[in-house]
C-alpha cells in the first residue's frame, strides 16, 4: 500500500481532490456558508446527483467488474432509504404529537404517546397500530444497523440462492428484476406497514433540529461527498491486487476461473451483498435530501435507468460510473425540469420535457451499440493520443 | 200489501238499476260504503269479490283505484274512472270503458285510499299481471314478486301455473312457488318440505330465500326460557373473549360498563383540585398505575363511580348465558334450512372451485398469449427482448388506432389483427437488421439495448396518445358471459382469448415442424456455421424468426388490448411475466411456455383465492415462490437434454 498503491491508481487521487474542490467549491457558493449564488434547492439536487453516483460505483462494480448485470440495485437503494426514514418519520411525528399533547389537562401515557404516534403515521393507510417492522424505529442506532442489516440481508439470501443454482447472464438479470418487483408491489400494499403508495414523507425535517434547510442541505451535502469519497477509495482497495484479479477473471471466464480452483459463488455473493449495502448507505442519504418515498421509486425501471447511467459513463471503471451517473441525472433534471428550451419546428415544437426519454433511450442504444466503454472512453483516446506523440 | 208493493217496487228498481250499470258497478255498489271510506282493515271483501270477479274489466280499474284515479259521481254516487284536466273531468265507465261527456270537477268526488289500502289493491293486482297475455309484463310481475316477495303472492302465483302456457314462465314459476312456500307455507311440514325441495340449488334466490331463516339475535338471559329457538350457547374464552362477553353483558343493561382508559382519563381531568387528583399531583399521572391509583381515591370518597372488581366481573359472567337465538320460532325449520344450505355451500364451493379453474385458465392463456412471441426471439433464437412488451403495447394501439377510422367493431378487429401482425413484424424486422444482429454474442448488451429501445418506444407513445388510458372496444358479440349457474361463468372474451392462445400454439407448431422456415430457423439456432454452409441465410432467417416473434407479440396485444387499458405502460405490466412464464416453462421449447404459463396462471389465481382482498400480495407471492422454483429447477419445467441444452 501507501505511495506504490497511489502510484498505481491516479484517478483514486485526482478524483478525489477533484470531489474535495467540488463540495469546498458548492459550499462556498451556498446561501447558507457562502455567497448564496447557488439556491437550497439546487444544492439538494447537487447532494442527490452524489448519492446517485454512489449507487452508480455500487453498480460499476457489481456490473462492471464482476459482470452481474443486476436490475435490483436500486432497491437495495430504496430499502437503505425506507429504514432510515422509518426513524425521521418516527422522531418528527413524535415531536408533533407531544407538542400537540403539552396542553392537555392530564399528562398523556406513553402508550397514548404511541397510540397518538401511530394514528399520525397510519391514519392513511387506516391504521392506527405499530406494525411488527417499527419495533426499532424509536432508535437511531438500531435503525442504521437496519439500513445495512436488510438490504444486505437480502441480498445475501436473495444472492445465495441465484448463485448457488448457478443463475448467470440474462437469467439472473431478469431473477434480479423479479425481485424487484416483487419488493415493489409488495411495498404498494397498504398492510405491507410502511403506508403503501404513500410511502415516507416529510423526511427533510430532521427532528430536534432547528436549522433551516439551507444548511441542513448542506450537512448532507458534505455527508453525500464524504460517503462518495468513502466508496469509491473503499471500492478502488478492494478492486485490488489478487481479490480484483480474480473478479475480473470470473467477469471474462467464469469457468475458467472456477476450474482454477477458486470458490466463484463466493466471490460473487460477497460482491453482490457489499455493493447492495453500498447502494443502501447511498439511499440511506439520498431519501432525507429528497424528503419522500414511496415504492414507486424502486419499479424495476429505476434499476434499469442505473445500469443505464453506468453504461453511458462507462463501464469497469469507477470514474466511468460517477460521470454517467452525474451527467445523466443532472442531464435528466434540466431536461425534465422544463429549463432546456423548446424547439419550434414551425408544424410541430418539440418539447423536451417529452422528448428526453426518446433521446435518452435512442442514446443508450446507441452507446451500447457503438461506444461500449462509454464516456469513459474518451480518456482512452486521450491516453493513446499522448502515447502515439 | 201496500208495503208489499213498495218492497216489490224497491226491489226491481235496484234490479233494474243493476242490470242497467253493468257488473262490475253492481259490485262496486255492493261495496259502496266500504270503497267510500275505505279502511286497510275491512276493504278486504271489497276487493276480494272485485278481483275474483272473472271480470277483464277489474284490472283495469283496481289499477286506477290504486293510481287515486276513481271518482264518485255526487249525483247517482256511480264509480267511474275520471281523468282531470284542469277544472275538468272526463268520466269513463267502468264497465264498457266508454267515456262520457266532460263534467265539472266538482260534480264528482275523487276517491283517495290510503297506503294500506292501496297495498292491498297492488297484491291483488299480482293475480292479473300474473296471467297477462304479454309474456313481459308477466316476466316483470314476477321479477317484482322475487324482490319483494309476500305472503299475498303466494295463493295468486300458484293459481297462475296451471294456465301458463310458456314453458319457461312456467318453470320460473314454479321456482318462485318454491321460494315463497319457504317462507310464507301455511303448516311447518309444506315449509319443511319446500326447503329440503331446493337443497343444492346454486341459484342466488335460493340462498337470498333460506338465509333470512338462519338470522339470529345475541340475547342474553340468566335462563333460557323455553321455546327459544337456540342457534348456539356462546362458551367464554372459545367463541367470545371475556372483555367481548362481558360488553354485551353491559350493553343488555345485565351490568355495569367498565372504566375505559379514556373515561378513566376524562374522570381524573374533571376531577382535579389544587394540582392534584385524589391525592395524587398531575404531573405524576403519566402512567396506569398512578391513574389508578388516583381513580381509586376518588371512587372511595365516592365522587366517581367505583371500578368494576375482578369478582363483580366474573360473577356477572357467571350467572349470564349469552346465545345466538333464531328469528324464526320453529326448529324443525330452521334445521332443514341449515341442511339445504349445507348441501348448497357444498355444491358451491365445488363450483367455485371450476370457476377459480376457468380463470386459471383465462389467465393462464393471457400469460401464454404475451409470452408466445418471447418464446420465438427468446425461447428458439435466444435473444433477449425487453421491448416484447412495448411491441404488445404496439399491437394494442394498432387495433385502437383502426377502430378511429372503421365503427364497425368487428369489421375494425378483422382489419387490426393482421395490421397489427404487420407493423410489429416490420418493427421486429427493423429492430434485428438495425440492433440486435451486432450484438448477437454479447446478450447482456442486447438486454441493455432493448431496455433503450423500451424506454424510446414507450416515451413515444405517451407523447402521441398521451398518458391517459385508450379504449378498445370488443365488438358486440363478444360481450357478455357464458353463464353456467349462478356461480360459474366466463365472458366471451376470455373464451375468446383461451381460443386465440390455443390457435397460435398450433401455429408455432406447424411453423416450426412443418415449414421450411422452421427447419432453418431450428438449423441456424442449433448450429448457425453448418447451416449456413447448408446453403441457408442465417441472416435472412434470423430476421424472418425475430419478425415473427415480434408480429406475434403484436397480434397478442389487439387481444389483451380488448380487455385490460391500453396505455404506454401496457407492455410493462407483462414484460416480467412473459419472461418468467419462458424461464420458468424452459427455454427452447414451446410446451415449457404453455406449462410455465399454466403454472404461473393457476399459481396466481390460487393465491388471490387464498387472500381475495389483495392482488397486489398475490403477485409478490407469486414472484418469490418463482424464483425459489428456480433453486430446483433452474433450467425450467421442461428441460431441454443433450446438444440442444447448450453450454
Amino acid at each position: 500500500m501507501g505511495k506504490s498503491f497511489i502510484k498505481n491508481h491516479p484517478t483514486l487521487l485526482i478524483f478525489l481532490a477533484l470531489l474535495a474542490l467540488f463540495t469546498l467549491g458548492v459550499t462556498i457558493m451556498s446561501e447558507a456558508y457562502g455567497t448564496a449564488f447557488i439556491s437550497t434547492s439546487f444544492v439538494k439536487t447537487l447532494g442527490k446527483t452524489l448519492c446517485l453516483c454512489l449507487v452508480a460505483i455500487a453498480m460499476d462494480v457489481v456490473w462492471g467488474y464482476a459482470g452481474i448485470l443486476s436490475l435490483g440495485h436500486f432497491a437495495f437503494f430504496g430499502l437503505g432509504g425506507y429504514m432510515v426514514g422509518m426513524w425521521l418519520m418516527y422522531e418528527r411525528t413524535q415531536e408533533v404529537v407531544l407538542r400537540s399533547l403539552e396542553n392537555q389537562v392530564i399528562p398523556p401515557t406513553e402508550t397514548e404517546i404511541s397510540d397518538a404516534i401511530a394514528t399520525q403515521i397510519f391514519g392513511v393507510v387506516g391504521s392506527a397500530d405499530f406494525p411488527l417492522i417499527w419495533s426499532f424505529a424509536h432508535s437511531l442506532t438500531l435503525q442504521l444497523i437496519l439500513v445495512v442489516a436488510v438490504p444486505g440481508l437480502l441480498a445475501l439470501v436473495f444472492g445465495w440462492l441465484a448463485f448457488r443454482s448457478r443463475v448467470t447472464g440474462v437469467y439472473l438479470s431478469i431473477l434480479t428484476q423479479a425481485m424487484t418487483l416483487a419488493l415493489a408491489l409488495y411495498l404498494f400494499q397498504n398492510d405491507s406497514g410502511l403506508r403503501g403508495n404513500n410511502g415516507l414523507s416529510g423526511l427533510q425535517n430532521l427532528p430536534h433540529v432547528t436549522a433551516p434547510q439551507s444548511e441542513i442541505s448542506m450537512w448532507f451535502l458534505w455527508a453525500s461527498a464524504a460517503a462518495l469519497g468513502l466508496g469509491y477509495l473503499f471500492f478502488t482497495m478492494m478492486l485490488t491486487g489478487k481479490f480484483g484479479m480474480v473478479v475480473k477473471g470470473i467477469r471474462d471466464n467464469e469457468q475458467r476461473v472456477r476450474f482454477l480452483g477458486y470458490e466463484v459463488e463466493h466471490y460473487k455473493l460477497f460482491l453482490f451483498t457489499v455493493t447492495a449495502i453500498v447502494a443502501a448507505v447511498a439511499g440511506a442519504l439520498y431519501y432525507p435530501q429528497a424528503g419522500i418515498i414511496n415504492p414507486a421509486e424502486i419499479m424495476p425501471i429505476a434499476s434499469i435507468y442505473l445500469a443505464v447511467w453506468v453504461a453511458i459513463g462507462g463501464r469497469g471503471r469507477l470514474y466511468g460510473a460517477v460521470i454517467g451517473a452525474a451527467f445523466v441525472s443532472l442531464l435528466s433534471t434540466w431536461f425534465t425540469g422544463g429549463q432546456a428550451p423548446d424547439i419550434p419546428l414551425g408544424f410541430y415544437t418539440i418539447s423536451w420535457v417529452d422528448w428526453w426519454q426518446v433521446l435518452l433511450g435512442i442514446s443508450f442504444v446507441l452507446v451500447t451499440l457503438y461506444a461500449p466503454k462509454g464516456i469513459g472512453g474518451l480518456f482512452d483516446l486521450l491516453k493513446c493520443k499522448e502515447v502515439q506523440k | 200489501m201496500k208495503r208489499l208493493f213498495f218492497a216489490c217496487l224497491a226491489v226491481l228498481a235496484w234490479a233494474t238499476a243493476g242490470q242497467a250499470e253493468g257488473p262490475l258497478q253492481d259490485i262496486l255498489q255492493q261495496h259502496r260504503a266500504l270503497i267510500e271510506k275505505p279502511s286497510r282493515t275491512s276493504i278486504g271483501p271489497a276487493i276480494n269479490d272485485i278481483a275474483s270477479s272473472g271480470l277483464p274489466q277489474a284490472q283495469s280499474m283496481l289499477q286506477a283505484w290504486e293510481a287515486k284515479n276513481l271518482w264518485q259521481r255526487d249525483a247517482d254516487g256511480l264509480f267511474f274512472i275520471g281523468k282531470a284536466a284542469g277544472a275538468e273531468l272526463t268520466l269513463t265507465d267502468v264497465d264498457t270503458g266508454e267515456a262520457l261527456a266532460p263534467v265539472e270537477k266538482s260534480a264528482a268526488e275523487q276517491l283517495k285510499p290510503n297506503a294500506g289500502v292501496r297495498k292491498l289493491i297492488s297484491s291483488a293486482l299480482v293475480q292479473f299481471q300474473l296471467s297477462d297475455p304479454d309474456e313481459t309484463r308477466r316476466l316483470q310481475s314476477l321479477d317484482s314478486i322475487a324482490r319483494r316477495p309476500e305472503a299475498d303472492h303466494l295463493a295468486p302465483l300458484q293459481a297462475s301455473i296451471e294456465t301458463e302456457e310458456n314453458g319457461a314462465i312456467r318453470a320460473r314459476k314454479e321456482r318462485l312457488v318454491k321460494l315463497l312456500s319457504i317462507t310464507f307455507a301455511e303448516t311447518v311440514g309444506d315449509r319443511v318440505a319446500a326447503i329440503q325441495g331446493v337443497s343444492g340449488d346454486l341459484n342466488l334466490e335460493v340462498r337470498a330465500a333460506l338465509n333470512p331463516l338462519l338470522a339470529t339475535t345475541r340475547k342474553v338471559t340468566d335462563q333460557i326460557p323455553a321455546g327459544e329457538n337456540v342457534a348456539k350457547i356462546m362458551r367464554l374464552g372459545k367463541d367470545l373473549t371475556e372483555e367481548q362477553a362481558y360488553a354485551v353483558l353491559v350493553d343488555a343493561g345485565f351490568a355495569r360498563p367498565r372504566v375505559s382508559p379514556t373515561a378513566l382519563k376524562d374522570a381524573l381531568a374533571a376531577n382535579i383540585t389544587d394540582g392534584t387528583v385524589g391525592g395524587v399531583p398531575v404531573a405524576n399521572l403519566t402512567d396506569l398505575e398512578a391513574r389508578i391509583r388516583a381513580y381509586t381515591a376518588l371512587a372511595e370518597a365516592g365522587t366517581v363511580p367505583p371500578f368494576v372488581t375482578d369478582d363483580e366481573f366474573r360473577e356477572a359472567l357467571r350467572t349470564h348465558v349469552i346465545y345466538d337465538a333464531y328469528n324464526e320460532p320453529n326448529s324443525d325449520v330452521t334445521n332443514a334450512a341449515k341442511a339445504s344450505l349445507k348441501a348448497i355451500d357444498l355444491n358451491v364451493s365445488m363450483n367455485q372451485a371450476m370457476d377459480l379453474g376457468l380463470d386459471a385458465l383465462s389467465l393462464a392463456s393471457i400469460y401464454f398469449l404475451a409470452a408466445i412471441g418471447l418464446a420465438i426471439t427468446f425461447g428458439v433464437m435466444g435473444v433477449i427482448n425487453m421491448a416484447h412488451g412495448e411491441f404488445i403495447m404496439m399491437g394494442a394501439y394498432t387495433g385502437y388506432v383502426v377502430q378511429q377510422f372503421i365503427p364497425n367493431h368487428t369489421l375494425s378487429l378483422v382489419v387490426a389483427l393482421p395490421l397489427a401482425f404487420i407493423i410489429t413484424f416490420a418493427a421486429g424486422v427493423a429492430m434485428e437488421r438495425l440492433v440486435i444482429r451486432k450484438l448477437y454474442h454479447r446478450p447482456l448488451e442486447t438486454l441493455l439495448a432493448t431496455f433503450g429501445i423500451s424506454i424510446a418506444l414507450q416515451q413515444l407513445a405517451k407523447n402521441i396518445f398521451g398518458t391517459q388510458a385508450r379504449p378498445l372496444t370488443a365488438p358486440g358479440w363478444l360481450d357478455g358471459a357464458w353463464v353456467l349457474n349462478d356461480v360459474v361463468s366466463i365472458s366471451f372474451i376470455r373464451i375468446a382469448i383461451f381460443v386465440l392462445a390455443v390457435g397460435f400454439l398450433c401455429l408455432f407448431l406447424f411453423i416450426m415442424k412443418k415449414t421450411r422456415l422452421g427447419l432453418e430457423t431450428r438449423a441456424v439456432t442449433q448450429n448457425p456455421r453448418m447451416a449456413s454452409s447448408m446453403g441457408i441465410n442465417p441472416d435472412k432467417v434470423n430476421m424472418l424468426t425475430f419478425g415473427l416473434g415480434s408480429g406475434i407479440a403484436g397480434i397478442a396485444g389487439v387481444a389483451i388490448g380488448l380487455f385490460a387499458k391500453v396505455t404506454s405502460e401496457l407492455g410493462n405490466d407483462y414484460i416480467v411475466q412473459s419472461f418468467m412464464t419462458v424461464v420458468v416453462g424452459g427455454v427452447g421449447n414451446i410446451w415449457g411456455t404453455l406449462a410455465g404459463a399454466a403454472m404461473i396462471g393457476t399459481l396466481q389465481k390460487g393465491i388471490e383465492w387464498l387472500n381475495p382482498s389483495n392482488t397486489l400480495a398475490a403477485q409478490t407471492f407469486m414472484i418469490i415462490f418463482i424464483i425459489i422454483f428456480i433453486q430446483f429447477r433452474p433450467r425450467g419445467i421442461v428441460a431441454l437434454k443433450g446438444r440442444a441444452a447448450g453450454d
